[in-house]
């Protein structure tokens, strides 16, 4: 392990107590490829609930944040997509869960503008759709409507990287990117559980996603611990 | 999904013939996923996938998945000469901005004038809308593939949809088993039947009125 120069290096352990019922948690990850495992698997270790999830979609039931919303963790999920989740789809019929559509690209720039410090968006996507509109402000700029999208921000965010240095500065594997770069930036507490941890300088600044700066805690990962869909051959519907 | 094999691929292969090289196409789950197949293996055609990623090629060979390198399903998938990856917000972007030449994806409805319902149908099943909005209402072209009438029989080319829209006056071009419709400013125009339908059985089957073509393409297969 590379010198721990910014103190930012540490166990899963070491972040259990920054876990609290009633949170909320940004979450990186796209059908589960990049989301965390370790983290996924230590909050349901801490036992913490009633927490508001905000992610790109709900991941499989065992897989990714499916986990947490299978074991009933969450009462409200802020999301674009559930359909890969049968659980979530249940827990909502039955008002176990609260679930808020955001169209996909509208969500992660929500996620981005709560990461760039900004108070929310302008879009015209759904503006014509009651589900989407519903409880928003729009606003007219030259001869366009737009709906005023609220940016997003959490608790806790947390990123599953390729590669972290002592700093925290990322780089991502192939489209295990997706939303990690924006749900770093976002959370108060960004928490990166990174493949590989190495030395400060042995990335090319070049290649850099997210600067450090953004980054507060870093944990090595031991790796994927479900199985993925294709393994199991259940096609996303 | 009740059509078979041989008809979801008739469908897929009447898709790709609306793509040409130097395109940016974004192709959603199901039968639109079978589009590539029939394109040309040399092409130049750049898939784009939401996650994250421009230049997508074909599932892997068994054995050699990444579970680093999937498309918007979850499911594994390669990469050609020319791709890029990029973050969800760049992937979005390139949506709005119109830069996706085509979109081709599956419907639950369609109306004469063009909107395309295709995410909800409330109180039963709700997935969500993942991108599709974006997709539906920014993509300079919109194809739909589908079959021609629900599970019930029931036609999903409509008057007007009752389900909840994803966009309104998007879509452009309608497959079905059936045939091809174009949605043109005076209404569906039916451009190609398939060779085993007839023209009135297509009217049997659809809710909507349309006009037939004056040079109807009778596709052979």
């Amino acid at each position: 392990m590379p010198e721990n120069t910014f103190g930012k290096i540490c166990r899963f352990e070491e972040v259990v107590h920054l876990f609290k019922d009633h949170q909320s948690i940004l979450y990186g990850g796209f059908g589960g490829i990049g989301t965390p495992p370790g983290l996924i698997n230590l909050i349901l270790e801490t036992g913490i609930k009633h927490l508001t999830l905000i992610g790109n979609d709900t991941g499989f039931p065992e897989i990714g944040i499916g986990k947490l919303v299978t074991q009933r963790r969450a009462k409200k999920i802020i999301v674009s997509h559930i359909g890969s989740n049968p659980n979530a789809g249940s827990l909502m019929n039955n008002g176990e869960l609260e679930v808020e559509f955001s169209p996909q690209g509208t969500l992660v720039e929500r996620i981005r503008a709560g990461g760039m410090g900004l108070g929310g968006i302008l879009t015209d996507i759904g503006i014509e759709a009651d589900i989407v509109r519903d409880g928003k402000q729009t606003v007219k700029l030259g001869d366009e409507h737009y709906l005023i999208e609220p940016a997003l921000t959490a608790d806790i965010a947390i990123v599953y990287a390729e590669m972290a240095d002592p700093y925290g500065n990322l780089i991502f594997d192939k489209t295990a990117r997706n939303t990690n770069p924006l749900v770093a930036m976002a959370g108060k507490i960004t928490i990166v559980e990174a493949k590989h941890i190495v030395s400060l300088g042995s990335m090319d600044a070049e290649d850099i996603i997210v600067p450090g700066a953004f980054v507060d805690h870093i944990i090595p990962s031991k790796g994927v611990d479900w199985k993925w869909a294709w393994e199991s051959k259940t096609e996303i519907d | 999904m009740g059509l078979g094999i041989k008809d979801r691929n008739r469908l897929a292969k009447r898709g790709a013939a609306e793509i040409s090289n130097g395109m940016l196409v974004n192709l959603g789950i199901g039968i639109p996923s079978l589009v590539p197949n029939h394109l040309t293996h040399d092409h130049d055609v750049m898939f784009h996938a939401e996650n994250g990623l421009v230049g997508m090629g074909s599932a892997p060979d068994k054995g050699k998945e990444d579970a680093s390198l999937c498309n918007a399903g979850g499911q594994p998938i390669t990469i050609r000469a020319g791709a890029s990856y990029c973050d969800s917000t760049v992937a979005f972007g390139m949506i709005r901005r119109g830069l996706v030449d085509i979109t081709i994806l599956g419907a639950l409805q369609v109306s004469e004038a063009g909107d395309l319902a295709n995410w909800i149908v409330p109180g039963s099943r709700v997935p969500g809308m993942g991108g599709a909005m974006e997709l539906a209402a920014k993509a300079k072209k919109v194809i739909v593939l589908m079959e021609h009438c629900d599970k019930k029989g029931i036609s999903k080319i409509v008057e007007s949809c009752t389900l909840p829209l994803t966009a309104k006056k998007c879509v452009h071009m309608i497959i079905t088993e059936l045939g091809v419709f174009s949605i043109t400013k005076t209404g569906l125009l039916l451009t190609d039947i398939f060779a085993a339908c007839s023209i009135s059985e297509i009217r049997y089957k659809t809710e909507a009125s349309f006009t037939v073509s004056d040079n109807i393409h009778i596709l052979q297969e």
